[in-house]
């Protein structure tokens, strides 16, 4: 690494675009922003098959009342577990602010890398640990089956007694160092590398979206760190920070856990407003309704995002007065989330709009993001939630925000940049039959788990009454529609990179406002060596 | 990009942030002691009050009413004694002194030191549960067989009775667990008896 980094000297500047490393070494060693967002894509796409496959095995079993495929109720409990972990660290965070953030907030503020290239390396190659440290927790001693939400005294060295669980707190300390160097590095690009005349209220609404979502990851993950290394010790030096025998408490995890918890939550969902933006703002043909609105409707969000963690605890004993505060907090924030809503629909109101693949997922998620918002709405309320606490209504309500809303921003994303990325345009033709087949597919998935949470199933259980096998069967049918979509979304890329019609600088027209559009496509290895001057341009989001 | 010249501020910014890093993380291990600060001083989930003999003023329009204090016994699975309640419940008048006893007995073959948690409920009755003596207060250690009674003294205070927010309790339960203590200092000669059936369940 030392040697690659003293030839790069050695060329002086003007190595541009034909001295990229090549072969295995590029990627080990890389320090470009570009192809550690490409590394980053590549193990969300690694970890949302391991995590697809467990989801798919849950509806398979879920499908019909009694057990039939998953006997052992632990490995049923490590498979949700898996799910719940790949997901959240593994699939939704390096894709969207690893991968698109990696990718393009260097290049919308027209700097020419990341602040510390080689902390972004180490970030990648930590994440990578991480999920070999995941790997062995679901494989060793029985695997852990605490759920992501890793309660003591379940996840306690008495109910969790094999090192699986060890390894899951490793496999998350070590993400969450990748994580916390990841937005650091975006932080200090942001705030000191911008292109001249690209002051902070110019940023594209993507890289708006990226900063918050670092100083929420630098906020909330050494907290996660911090209980994380409690129970760590609970379990194997002795210490009592959730033991009562010692004088501990259990529910000082979950204060912990949830302090970290939501403002996690997001940390998932803003990168995805920040494409979305971008998106309707480039096919509406108009810049964004309310830019300043929308910017800080997200700063209010992330914070007002760390205020209100005890909107998960409702069933834990809280005296009335501090559910009515953390009903009301949770509540304010549906203020500036609906401030985002109606500033897209009024992006897209007059506008020139194009139902180009990469805009039908945008309306997707716009439009699946307000079912699980409102339901978010409905659960806030102390009163509702002791009825609905662990039932598949809150299932329902978390998938519609983050499989169906995170999600959907992720292949938004995909079909948006991939021309940017790969040098190829995806075909519109089966990008369109993605879109459709997976919107029907996760509607018809998670939509009837709204009915049997509102009847009582629980979550994290195998098997259920008969009275809830319809609308069970409907859900893994569905699951079943989404396969399928998944399916087409793999032909897509292979059909993309075998085939794909090669991309133009700016495939969008007149609506792709922001610099990376300026670049060709695919984005040569080094851009912005000579920094644009963003002085006096139009606002460029 | 080591070509690049580099922002002088970056590695300020950095360094900043990194200290940020580490004061959440501080904070995080901070909450711990200011969590039990705060249930101590809120009576949060049920935290009872350690008060003095003396008791509180009990206000003339409250003189007549009474909470009826249910007592209640746990014992953690890994200590094997006999713990129970020897009365099942007191009617309490606001400011009563009131002594109740509970007993325990050791069914172990050798002597084990047991150590009480302890809560009320409902929980927003802990900040107006007053202790002024109890066995939970220290460790108990028992030796093979032995039992002993052990007493709680405490009162209700009078505030129960006029904050609009627990004035309609007229139940408390007083719930203790034991649990096992760190064990006493085993006897030289018969540290591997013990250590051999002292074994932890599912540990």
């Amino acid at each position: 690494m030392a040697s690659e980094a003293t030839a790069h000297d050695g060329h002086g500047g003007h190595d541009d675009h034909n001295h990229a490393p090549y072969g295995i070494g590029r990627w080990l060693y890389s320090t470009n922003h570009k192809d550690i967002g490409t590394l980053y894509m590549v193990v969300a796409v690694f970890a949302a098959i391991l995590g697809g496959l467990a989801s798919w095995a849950i509806r398979l079993e879920l499908a019909e009342p009694g057990i039939q495929y998953i006997t052992d109720a632990h490995f049923y409990n490590v498979l949700v577990t898996a799910h719940g972990f790949l997901m959240v660290f593994f699939v939704v965070m390096p894709a969207l602010i690893g991968g698109f953030g990696n990718w393009f907030v260097p290049m919308m503020i027209g700097a020419p890398d990341m602040a510390f290239p080689r902390m972004n390396n180490i970030s990648f190659w930590l994440l990578v640990a991480s999920t070999v440290l995941l790997i062995f927790s679901g494989i060793i001693g029985g695997g852990a089956g605490t759920g992501w939400t890793v309660y003591p005294p379940l996840s306690g060295i008495d109910f969790h007694p094999s090192m699986a669980v060890d390894f899951a707190i490793l496999s998350l300390h070590v993400a969450g160092a990748s994580s916390i160097l990841g937005a650091i590095n975006f932080i200090v690009t942001i705030l000191n590398m911008r292109a001249p005349g690209m002051t902070l209220h110019r940023m594209p609404l993507f890289v708006w979206s990226i900063l918050i979502t670092a100083f929420l990851l630098l906020l909330a993950l050494p907290v996660l760190a911090g209980c994380l290394t409690m129970l760590l010790t609970d379990r194997n030096f002795g210490t009592a920070f959730f033991v009562p025998a010692g004088g501990g408490d259990p529910i000082l995890w979950q204060h912990l856990f949830w302090f970290f918890g939501h403002p996690e939550v997001y940390i998932m969902i803003v990168p995805a407003f920040g494409i979305i933006s971008q998106i309707v703002s480039t096919f509406s043909k108009k810049p964004v309704f309310g830019y300043l609105g929308m910017a800080y409707a997200m700063v209010s969000i992330g914070f007002i995002g760390f205020v209100v963690w005890a909107h998960h605890m409702y069933t834990v004993g809280l005296n009335v007065e501090t559910r009515a505060y953390f009903v009301a907090a949770t509540m304010v924030i549906a203020v500036p989330t609906g401030v985002k809503i109606f500033s897209w629909i009024a992006t897209m109101w007059g506008g020139s709009i194009r139902f180009d693949t990469p805009m039908l997922w945008a309306i997707g998620f716009i439009f699946l993001f307000v079912v699980g918002g409102v339901t978010g709405v409905v659960l806030a309320n102390a009163g509702v939630d002791l009825a609905f606490h662990d039932t598949y209504y809150v299932v329902a309500h978390f998938h519609y925000v983050l499989s169906l809303g995170a999600v959907f921003a992720i292949f938004a994303g995909w079909y948006y940049w991939i021309g940017k990325m790969s040098g190829r345009q995806y075909p519109e033709g089966l990008g369109r039959l993605h879109f459709w087949v997976t919107f029907v597919g996760v509607n018809l998935l998670f939509f009837p788990q709204h009915f049997l949470g509102m009847a009582g199933m629980p979550r994290r259980i195998q098997d259920y009454p008969d009275v809830y096998s319809g609308w069970n069967m409907v859900s893994s049918i569905g699951a079943l529609v989404t396969i399928l979509g998944t399916v087409i979304f793999f032909i897509v890329m292979w059909r993309t990179m075998s085939s794909g019609k090669a991309a133009e600088a700016n495939p969008w027209g007149e609506g792709a406002t922001t610099l990376e559009w300026t670049v060709p496509s695919p984005a040569p290895f080094h851009t912005f060596e000579d920094v644009p001057d963003m002085t006096g341009k139009a606002e460029a989001h | 990009m080591s070509r690049q010249p580099r922002n002088p501020n970056n590695r300020r910014t950095a360094l900043a942030l990194f200290a940020v890093v580490g004061g959440m993380v501080g904070l995080s291990y901070a909450s711990v002691p200011l969590y039990q600060l705060f249930c101590q001083v809120t009576g949060y989930g049920g935290t009872t009050q350690v008060g003095s003999a003396e008791g509180p003023v009990v206000p003339k329009e409250i003189a007549g009413k009474t909470v009826t204090v249910s007592f209640d016994a746990n014992v953690a699975r890994n200590l094997n004694w006999l713990f129970k309640p020897e009365q099942r419940s007191a009617t309490v008048h606001p400011g009563e002194q009131t002594l109740a006893f509970y007993s325990a007995r050791n069914d172990d073959s050798k002597p084990v030191t047991g150590t009480a948690t302890f809560n009320v409920t409902p929980h927003k009755a802990g900040i107006y549960f007053t202790k002024v003596e109890c066995f939970c207060f220290t460790e108990q250690t028992l030796q093979p067989g032995e039992r002993i009674d052990m007493p709680v003294q405490f009162y209700v205070d009078p505030e129960l009775f006029t904050d609009p927010n627990t004035k309609d309790v007229r139940d408390i339960v007083l719930s203790y667990t034991f649990h096992r203590a760190a064990d006493p200092a085993p006897d030289p000669q018969k540290t591997s008896a013990v250590a051999g059936s002292d074994t932890r369940p599912g540990g």
